[in-house]
């Protein structure tokens, strides 16, 4: 460690050497900006989960234009919008197909007493072109009436019933006075969203939601001709469409509307947020109180070190080398704690919570530039040391 | 260049404080002191002889008159030109204010490194070297909790002589030692001060020292009050 150290520097690694010479402090010190680190994590893993939870459902959908209300807010919490725009968009020169998708909350209570909230897609089963490739080809069994896909990951649900459908045994269940029969099984991960996801035809669908209608739907789903640029269809719909009611969106802006508003305008993106500043926060407090103590015990050496005839960039230096070193040294045990209990998370709340290298990149580049921060405050203590006073 | 003298004092006057309790502790002092030989400043406390010492290590800035340290004026230099001059000097400290972190060689390799990175191994060959005529051959690696005063006070003089400064200014290296250590000390600075051909300027109270001196300098109420020299 020294001798890498030394190359890297160029000189003696003073900051290291300090710090490694009183354990007490430097074991504080990790453990402090380790701490942070977690805090971090776990407010990012979160979030992470609440905005997978968000676009998860467009993994289940194929489209390359999204209309809706001007009055919704995301895919899943969306107003009616009325079938006649449909006709209007597929008139649009570069639209080559459209499908109208039926979104709806329905509460059920399993066998066992307890009660969850489903999130219904209606589809027209006979579009398996606007749905996932996963599920494509088990939409036409949707056909048959009161008949669903279910999300595996949905709550209450216990593992060996999922297991059970895919075994071929349809999981029968009573909703708004129906009995509906998951038939096959996919993949979305809901999460923040509700407590799970079926997919059904929109015949079935308007069995369970009596008051709904296929003059009203959720979104249209629109495709576009190959090789056609979506952004200019999509500027060709919006010219047609009233724009003070109908919004169009590509799917990729769709989806990134959606993690927007989630994060800012919802209250739990905001909290964590909060929390992630906590963190940060938390981390820039220990850091500078280890490294300014740290400075000031020292400022006899310093002193020393001055009328020798070093100049103040070396000070500055050992300053931030004894930060990098507490970045780096404080980063490792708080990823590996973090991914422990991340996978606690996700056995225990089934959230889809995952460390991604992305993020670890970016807390560690956080960690770096906040234990520089610190440690740039705490070099103001520098100025005390006066080779004057040595005599 | 050779030929100018190591440090020249010229109505040199220095206070303390502001306002009423502005103190004068440096009174017109006037002082030339040639390259090489050991040079003892001496007077009471209060005398003014640290001050003095510190203005001419350019560790406190010239109020009043100048100081010629090396050919250099100190009163009105930028603080690189002052950093600068500072390694041309090596100091020893009434306390021997080794780094607590580091060892004896990783001390007095911070003496070398002040003239920047260099050949590592070269610069471990030199400093094992005064550590060894310093008499801490089997010392190298210790910490500075580790060895003893004499040693520590011995490890701050290789320190300081290890880059060949052309001066040496030393308060009291002596002070916190025993009979035996300080005259060790004292014989090994004069030593390689000699064999290095630098100027030593050593403020004392050690009346055993006195005799080694080339020239002893007495300071009271900051001012000179005698300046004798050994033939």
């Amino acid at each position: 460690m020294s001798k890498l150290l030394s190359l890297l520097f160029g000189r003696l690694p003073i900051g290291w050497l300090q710090l490694s010479h009183s354990k007490g402090r430097l074991i504080a010190a990790v453990s402090g900006v380790a701490f942070a680190n977690l805090l971090v994590f776990m407010q990012l893993g979160i979030m992470g989960a609440l905005n997978n939870s968000t676009i998860a459902p467009y993994a289940l959908l194929d489209t390359d234009i999204i209309v809706s209300s001007q009055a919704g807010n995301t895919l899943t919490d969306s107003d009616n919008i009325a079938q006649v725009w449909m006709f209007q968009a597929l008139g649009v020169p570069g639209v080559s197909a459209a499908m109208p998708i039926y979104i709806g909350n329905l509460p059920i209570t399993l066998d066992d007493g307890t009660s969850v909230t489903l999130l219904v897609f209606g589809v027209d089963a006979t579009k398996p072109a606007f749905v996932s490739r996963a599920i494509a080809q088990l939409l036409g069994q949707l056909t048959i009436e009161n008949t669903a896909l279910i999300d595996k990951g949905t709550r209450g649900i216990p593992p060996d019933v999922i297991a059970d459908i895919i075994a071929g045994n349809a999981f029968s269940f009573e909703a708004n006075g129906r009995t509906i029969s998951a038939i096959a099984t996919m993949d979305v991960g809901g999460g923040f969203l509700a407590d799970g996801m079926i997919v059904t035809s929109d015949q079935s669908f308007f069995r369970l939601f009596a008051a709904r209608s296929s003059a009203a739907s959720n979104h249209i789903l629109l495709q576009v001709d190959e090789g056609v640029s979506h952004d200019a269809v999509a500027t060709r719909l919006r010219a047609i469409l009233p724009a003070h009611s109908v919004k169009v969106q590509t799917v990729q802006e769709a989806a990134g509307a959606d993690l927007a508003f989630m994060s800012t305008q919802r209250p739990t993106g905001i909290i964590f947020g909060f929390g992630v500043f906590m963190g940060i926060l938390v981390g820039l407090v220990i850091v500078y109180q280890v490294l300014s103590t740290d400075v000031a015990d020292h400022l006899g050496e310093y002193a020393t070190f001055k009328a020798m005839g070093y100049g103040s960039s070396f000070f500055l230096g050992i300053v931030f080398e004894e930060a990098i070193v507490l970045a780096v040294f404080g980063f490792i045990p708080g990823l590996i704690v973090s991914m422990g209990l991340y996978a606690g998370l996700v056995s225990v709340t089934g959230l889809p919570v995952e460390m991604d290298v992305g993020r670890a990149v970016l807390v560690f580049l956080g960690t770096l530039t906040a234990c520089t921060i610190s440690g740039a405050i705490a070099t103001r203590r520098l100025a005390r040391a006066d080779p004057a006073d040595l005599f | 260049m050779a030929d100018i003298d190591a440090i020249q004092v010229q109505d040199l006057n220095h206070f303390f404080g502001a306002g009423d309790a502005r103190k004068q502790a440096i009174f017109d002092i006037n002082l030339t002191i040639e390259r090489g030989g050991l040079t003892i400043l001496m007077g009471p406390s209060g005398s003014g002889k640290t001050t003095l010492l510190t203005l001419i290590g350019a560790l406190r800035d010239v109020q009043f008159g100048n100081i010629r340290v090396l050919g250099r004026e100190l009163n009105g230099a930028d603080q690189s030109a002052l950093v600068q001059l500072r390694r041309r000097l090596g100091f020893i400290f009434q306390a021997h204010n080794l780094h607590e972190s580091l060892t004896a060689t990783q001390n007095v390799m911070m003496g070398l490194q002040v003239h920047g990175p260099g050949n590592a191994a070269k610069q471990r060959a030199a400093v094992h070297h005064i550590l060894d005529l310093l008499g801490l051959s089997d010392r190298w690696d210790y910490l500075p909790g580790n060895l003893s005063g004499g040693q520590k006070q011995r490890v701050a003089v290789a320190r300081a002589l290890v880059s060949n400064p052309e001066i040496i200014l030393a308060d009291e290296p002596t002070a916190a030692l025993d009979k035996a250590s300080s005259q060790t000390v004292v014989e090994l600075l004069k030593a390689l001060g000699q064999r290095r051909g630098a100027t030593t300027v050593m403020v004392t109270h050690d009346p055993r020292i006195l005799e080694l001196a080339d020239r002893i300098i007495t300071l009271e109420d900051g001012r000179i009050v005698s300046d004798q020299r050994n033939n």
